[in-house]
């Protein structure tokens, strides 16, 4: 989504194995060439992953004061089905695997790995969005929804947060393949691949702390 | 500057205040009466004129801490002031050092003076939040009075439950005897807060926050809520008599024999959303009412907060 | 089909609101009007609405905070004068309407005035500061300005359809839940700054990136002038806090709309992690707006006093541990809760150690000026009367930060009066000084000078008048937020107040004079140098104004003061120097997207508040659909040619020698 273009060669990009036609020595807009448009892209978006993070502790930070608040209703002893949640986390774990497979497909060009990839990746993401989607209507259905205690509102709020994240993430990635098969592995389409996958992954990192915090703490006896 | 020499002489304003009645006269100095009156009045800082030890010490402290700090303020503020005077482009006389921007010993000095400064102050606050808990209570040879606080929309209830009586904005109390307040509120957020006693503190819905004050002598002292609260926040005040033991004693008595009972049907009245008329004062007083409130068992705006505000029409009472 | 909406909404009993928003339409149409009839509408759209210059965009954030400002300030008028006449009496201002005009007034001062203004100052000057071409993402950039548009709107649009929040500046729960205010007023509130938010974590994130990433050659960390450091101390803040705020308010979002309980008085809801979660975020807002400011007058200070900055390396540290601290003290805000003797005293002097920096700064200030040749300009006035008013608005502070103090003190208008004196005294003088020291340079004419100074003793006079007062009526326990009161004893201090006001406004109107007159003076108000002030660091190296792409060359920074080193050389060495070798020049095209997502973002926040669900829905895809038409363009930048580099260029030089002759 940025409008920095790459400067062709000039940058010292280490993935122009798809060559740009050289143009006329120009200036990059921005500054020095000491930092090529992909290191700054890739840096401002590192930013913005942390305050991504940052948003996530808010609600890390609201659940842990809400854990126990839950009005006389359910625990998460009482509700977790932790292997529905090891299924999920195995979807989401899997399907990173393969946006590093993507990642390593549009380095090469190869656009079949690519493709083949990022299909899977989107699979197994929507796998566990339909997974997570089933655990929350079956609790709403059993009356355990948000409006059920103050625990259980930081835990939906927590947990769909997540949620949008990856829904975000899956309507990226489509438009990301879109833009591959339209554009081809051109310097910009890159550079949102990279962006994609970082993106990708943090959701990952972030659903292991969910796991790990939510759900085997919320069992743990 | 304006604030020490204020702060210097409260003392005597606020004497000369009370020696000379306030609300003033009928003679034929009317004009000069009311202008002097009008005066005194408008430097009456009641943060300033404490009546109550919790409010005398923080007062104190507040007095000190402005003192210490404007020893290093006052100076900054005349350097600024002649610095920016003295080196004015015009004044030859004064020496241009365009190339001098750095100097160790100065920056030691400049890094220290705010270091040494925070760290008195810092002992000020520590000692000072201590002493000064609100939960902390009063050291005294009488055992505290205790008093539970419920603020309603737009309404302040006081419960006593040793003696079962209650009232609605008025807090009437023995002077010289250490009082311990228990306080909530039954619906949003408020802080009662009696600025010549001291100490103010937030009344939150389901919880119960801790107060100890202690009013030294008689007299009449306005009580207020210090935190907005909606539409009739402006007339969530009270006044605060403290009296002798025995005239407390006669209160307490007078209300038992006389006042109406403060039962659910009563209660659920008070729960609604208004300013009330007038104070009043109830008898036989549900010894668990404040527990229930606490813990939303009475649940007044439970019931009532769909309707609270609701209508376009809904206006605070007696207004 | 219309969710909550109907021709009821519209307040017609009320003349008051009737009367300023005809006002406020009238001007808006006859503003509009002009345009197209003059045939500036092309322009406006081509220049400006699309553009992603970071000139453009700093100088169009400064345009929305001085509109802003306005109405934001007729709202103080309004609470000051009810103040004055609601002594044993209703006033004119019923409470219904006196609470929605102090909540608009907190909330469109610090969110859509000295938000913008702050941002507006670091967008236009860092990259030119840095001596390069631009920011690090433009069309970002403005995507950010144009959301933060969309939240003013939408708090402007709230005056009128419907009603605004009734719950001050910061919405507390559980009054701002929807048991206690059904109306649409906190859900304005609500989505306007959930989406003036993204706005400014955008803003956040792209200056990060310019100042960390983005620097001319040799431009390393200690080279960069000190504005630049308190941008990167700003936007990191707001990097890191926004986001909280983001959070709590999707919370308190949830709780209105989908009935969750983060805040409610029933289901386990807690009101004291608000309160946490909203002063988290909240101080460290605090920080980013006065560092700027303080960068502000770092320059001011430092140029007219013809002086390198005192104790640079000083500066530095203090802003990055400020930066640090801010986000260590947010109890502070909330003593009187009853958390607790160590609690309260460890955040007490937590606070307090944040007053070490800030002194340190001042102590430099004091030492910039010390053997200067202080050239009394109007951003030298600014700068002087902020170092004698922000002392003071300290000292204020650090008492509030005495828990035992602020049991007596919290909530009164010893508080209001201690935060308007640093964020006027502070923030809003550092944002004047700086619009006024860097107009020349968007605008190649400087403002007039007898205006400008009258404006300044108009507003530090009234801001005297007006708020010395209210440090007075705090101590004489009066609270904040009173409709009405019944103490004869507070009348007349508030009516002194009222007067301060007065005064504030004359300043106000002096500036719109000051405005008027220099753009009708221009041309004798005219600077061909690019350099009016004697400056010293990169952004006076080029033309006022600058051409789009900043510098023909980038210049290569060997010093902290690059500029004026090379000002320092033989007059003749810079007139003579070889001109350099032009080449073509890559700059980012133009972009309407950010206004079209504005566009979008309004029409959903408007359906969100009044629950018009496919609005909402159709807005988003149409936000969508924005950004997928520009993540399909193949041309991102335009090509100006070396010709018109060089063309451009040699203009510059031959004015400035020509101005180095005349000297």
């Amino acid at each position: 989504m940025s409008a920095i273009q790459a400067t062709g060669g000039a940058t010292g990009d280490g993935h122009n194995l798809v060559v740009i036609p050289e143009r006329r020595a120009r200036e990059s807009q921005v500054a020095s060439g000491a930092e090529g448009t992909r290191i700054v892209v890739a840096y401002g978006f590192w930013i913005f992953l942390i305050s991504d993070i940052i948003l996530f502790a808010a609600f890390f930070a609201t659940y842990a004061v809400l854990a126990d608040s839950t009005a006389g209703g359910p625990t998460g002893r009482n509700l977790f089905d932790i292997r529905n949640v090891a299924i999920e986390t195995a979807c989401l774990l899997s399907s990173s695997l393969f946006c590093g497979l993507a990642a390593i497909g549009a380095r090469f060009a190869n656009a079949r790995l690519f493709h083949a990839s990022m299909v899977a990746t989107f699979a197994l993401g929507l796998a566990f969005l339909s997974l997570e989607a089933r655990e929350f209507s079956h609790l709403i259905a059993q009356g355990d929804g948000p409006s059920r205690s103050g625990f259980l509102s930081a835990f939906f709020a927590l947990i769909g947060c997540h949620g949008l994240h990856v829904t975000a993430g899956l309507l990226w990635l489509l438009t990301m393949m879109a833009q591959v098969v339209a554009k081809g592995f051109r310097q910009d389409v890159l550079r949102r691949l990279l962006c994609f996958s970082l993106f990708w992954h943090t959701l990952d990192i972030i659903w292991v702390a969910l796991f790990s915090l939510v759900y085997l703490v919320g069992v743990a006896p | 500057m304006l604030l020490l020499k204020w702060a210097n002489s409260w003392r005597v304003l606020a004497n000369a205040g009370r020696q000379r009645p306030v609300r003033q006269p009928h003679g034929a100095n009317v004009a000069l009466g009311v202008l002097s009156a009008f005066l005194l009045a408008a430097c009456h800082a009641e943060i300033l004129d404490p009546g109550g030890p919790v409010g005398k010490a923080e007062g104190r402290i507040l007095v000190d801490s402005l003192a210490i700090m404007l020893a290093i303020v006052i100076p900054t503020i005349v350097a600024t002031l002649l610095f920016a005077w003295w080196y004015r482009a015009s004044n030859t006389r004064a020496v241009y050092l365009p190339e001098w921007n750095f100097s160790g010993r100065i920056e030691l000095v400049v890094w220290a003076i705010p270091i040494m400064v925070i760290i008195l102050l810092g002992g000020v606050t520590w000692i000072g939040s201590h002493d000064l808990d609100p939960a902390k209570p009063l050291a005294a040879e009488t055992p505290a009075l205790e008093i539970q606080v419920v603020s309603l929309d737009w309404k302040w209830l006081f419960i006593y439950p040793k003696q079962r009586v209650a009232s609605l904005n008025q807090l009437v109390v023995p002077a010289g005897v250490p009082l311990h307040f228990s306080l909530t509120s039954a619906t949003v957020l408020n802080a009662f807060f009696i600025p010549r006693l001291g100490s103010m503190i937030y009344t939150m819905s389901g919880m119960v926050t801790q107060l100890n004050l202690q009013a030294d002598n008689a007299g009449t002292f306005r009580g207020l809520s210090a935190h907005y609260s909606g539409e009739g926040f402006s007339d969530m005040h009270f006044d605060v008599r403290a009296v002798s033991a025995n005239e407390f004693a006669g209160w307490v008595n007078t209300n038992l024999a006389e006042a109406q009972a403060l039962d659910a049907t009563s209660y659920a009245l008070l729960a609604k959303p208004g300013v009330p008329a007038a104070a009043a004062t109830y008898r036989s007083v549900d010894p668990d009412l404040f527990a229930k409130i606490v813990s939303r068992d009475l649940a007044p705006s439970a019931v009532m907060d769909t309707a609270h505000h609701a209508s376009a029409g809904d206006r605070p009472e007696g207004k | 089909m219309w969710g909550k909406l109907s021709w009821a909404v519209i307040p017609l009993d009320q003349p008051l609101i009737l009367v300023a928003s005809t006002i406020v339409a009238v001007a808006i149409v006859s503003v509009l009007g002009w345009v197209i009839a003059r045939g500036h509408l092309p322009y406006l759209w081509k220049e400006w609405l699309t553009s992603v210059d970071h000139k453009r965009i700093g100088v169009m954030y400064v345009v929305l905070a001085l509109v802003m400002l306005l109405r934001g300030f007729s709202d103080a008028l309004l609470m000051r004068s009810q103040q004055a006449l609601a002594y044993n009496a209703p006033g004119y201002l019923t409470p219904e309407h006196y609470n929605q005009i102090f909540s608009a007034h907190g909330t469109m001062m610090i969110f859509f005035v000295a938000m913008p203004f702050v941002i507006g100052l670091m967008n236009f000057v860092v990259p030119l500061q840095l001596g390069v071409r631009d920011v690090a993402f433009p069309v970002l950039n403005s995507v950010g300005f144009w959301l933060t548009a969309t939240g003013a709107l939408l708090v402007n649009i709230s005056l009128i359809v419907g009603e605004f929040a009734r719950t001050g500046w910061l919405p507390y729960p559980p009054l701002s839940e929807l048991a206690y205010s059904p109306g649409v007023g906190v859900d304005y509130y609500l989505w306007a700054l959930q989406i003036s938010g993204i706005g400014t974590l955008l803003a956040g994130i792209n200056l990060v990136t310019t100042v960390l990433k983005v620097r001319a050659p040799g431009m390393n960390y200690l080279r960069m002038p000190m504005f630049c450091w308190t941008t990167l101390a700003s936007s990191l803040l707001m990097v890191a806090a926004f986001p909280i705020l983001t959070a709590t308010f999707a919370m308190l979002l949830l709780d209105r709309y989908l009935g969750f309980h983060f805040f409610t008085n029933e289901g386990g809801g807690n009101v004291m992690m608000f309160m946490n979660l909203i002063w988290a975020w909240g101080h460290p807002e605090v920080y980013i707006l006065i560092l700027p400011a303080f960068g502000v007058f770092s320059e001011v200070l430092s140029t007219f006093s013809g002086k390198p900055l005192f104790g640079y390396k000083s500066m530095v540290a203090a802003t990055m541990s400020i930066c640090l601290l801010s986000f260590m003290v947010w109890l502070h805000h909330f003593f009187t809760m009853g958390a607790g003797a160590d609690v309260n005293a460890v955040f007490g002097v937590a606070t307090m150690v944040i007053a070490v920096p800030t002194g340190v700064k001042v102590f430099n200030w004091l030492f910039t000026m010390y053997g200067g040749r202080i050239v009394f300009a109007t951003p030298t006035l600014w700068a002087i009367g902020f170092m004698v008013t922000f002392v003071v608005g300290g000292m204020t502070g650090v008492l509030l930060a005495v828990p035992p103090a602020d049991f007596v003190l919290h909530n009164s208008l010893f508080l209001v009066a201690h935060f308007h004196n640093v964020i006027i005294g502070g923030v809003l003088f550092g944002a004047f000084a700086g619009y006024t020291y860097w107009f020349p340079k968007a605008f190649g004419f400087r403002l007039h000078e007898g205006l400008g100074k009258a404006a300044f003793w108009f507003w530090i006079s009234g801001f005297y008048v007006a708020f010395m007062p209210l440090y007075w009526l705090g101590l004489m326990g009066m609270t904040r937020r009173l409709q009405h009161y019944d103490v004869a004893a507070w009348r007349p201090w508030l009516l002194v107040a009222a007067g301060g006001a007065v005064l504030i406004f004359i300043g106000i109107i002096l500036q719109i004079a000051q405005l008027v007159v220099s753009i009708r003076q221009r041309e004798i108000l005219r600077d061909s140098t690019g350099d009016p002030w004697n400056g010293r660091s990169l952004e006076w190296a080029t033309a006022s104004p600058p051409p789009g792409f900043n510098f023909a060359v980038l210049p290569t920074v060997g010093h902290e003061e690059p500029y004026w080193r090379g000002k320092q050389g033989p007059r003749s060495q810079a007139a003579t120097e070889a001109e350099p070798v032009y080449l073509d020049i890559e700059m980012p095209r133009n972009s309407p997207v950010g206004f079209i997502c504005a566009f979008f973002a309004t029409a959903m926040g408007f359906g969100l508040v009044w629950h018009i669900w496919w609005l909402v829905g159709i807005a988003f895809f149409c936000a969508y659909a924005t950004f997928v038409v520009l993540a399909w363009r193949d041309h991102h930048e335009d090509i100006i040619p070396a010709a018109l580099v060089a063309r451009l260029d040699r203009a510059n030089r031959q004015a400035r020698s020509m101005a180095a002759a005349r000297l």
